[in-house]
């Protein structure tokens, strides 16, 4: 019953970033995800996809279908090579910025998400992880 | 008078009377949204206009970047004598936005164009 989907594509562009919320959009709905979760978890791709064009100068993300805590889910990693992040504390709490937003965008993406999972070895760029369960 | 802009196919905008309606499409990217602003503005003041009526209905998520805009796009258009409304907001969306933290306490909204241009034409009946 589980088809394992997987999907993979290369975020450069603010169009890649609009491809992210597409494909995180047909990912949770292979899985039957409700509406609200569904919509919680394609804002928060669309926030990290932002932060990875912006900020990291480019990366990729990779979505695949998984479990959390006995649920369908779905998983998606983003990845870049750009500057890397030197205090995730910091750049987690709202209303901090470094590029003129409101800050919200890291916080906001943990709130909306089941699993959230931020690494970066400054100067090597960051790799977020986010998931999701259908329900 | 209707004119409408088909450079752009991901925002429509289209003048009813002394309203401007703007229709954003789902597929919507970061730099239309920026686009989108640009000509909004112009727009307004290109006409006489009361108000800027923005349709969201099509739009499945709301992110910081957009609901930025549309923050600052109402601010624009007070500036310039124009009431924005924002139609046509789903409830998930409505939820997330709040889990997000967003602040749009600035940003009107109605259920949809009927009731925002209704709204919009009452309030410049009644005069200033």
């Amino acid at each position: 019953m589980d088809s394992g989907g997987k999907w993979f594509l290369a975020l450069q562009t603010p169009e890649d970033v609009t491809r992210a919320r597409a494909v995180a959009t047909r990912a949770m709905e292979s899985i039957g995800a409700s509406v609200l979760k569904k919509t919680r978890f394609v804002t928060a791709v669309s926030e990290i996809a932002r932060n990875t064009v912006q900020h990291g100068g480019g990366g990729t993300a990779e979505f695949m279908t998984d479990h959390l805590r006995g649920e369908r889910a779905i998983i998606a990693v983003f990845r870049d090579t750009g500057p890397g992040i030197e205090d995730i504390e910091r750049a987690l709490s709202d209303r901090y910025s470094t590029a003129g937003g409101m800050g919200l965008g890291l916080g906001g993406a943990k709130r909306l998400s089941d699993l959230f999972n931020i690494t970066s070895t400054p100067g090597d760029g960051c790799e977020v992880r986010l998931g999701s369960t259908a329900i | 008078m209707t004119t409408s802009y088909p450079s752009n196919s991901k925002v429509g905008t289209f003048r009813i009377r002394d309203c401007v309606l703007v229709t954003v499409n789902n597929e919507i990217d970061d730099s239309s949204v920026l686009e989108m602003e640009s000509n909004l503005t112009e727009e307004i003041v290109r006409l006489p206009t009361r108000g800027v009526v923005i349709d969201i209905s099509q739009l499945d998520i709301v992110d910081t970047f957009t609901g930025r805009m549309l923050g600052a796009l109402a601010k624009m258009s007070r500036i310039l004598d124009a009431r924005t409304v924002v139609v046509g907001m789903r409830p998930a969306v409505a939820i997330t936005l709040v889990e997000l933290g967003m602040n749009l306490n600035d940003l009107e909204t109605a259920l949809n164009v009927d009731h925002a241009m209704r709204r919009i034409e009452e309030a410049s009946a009644e005069g200033p």
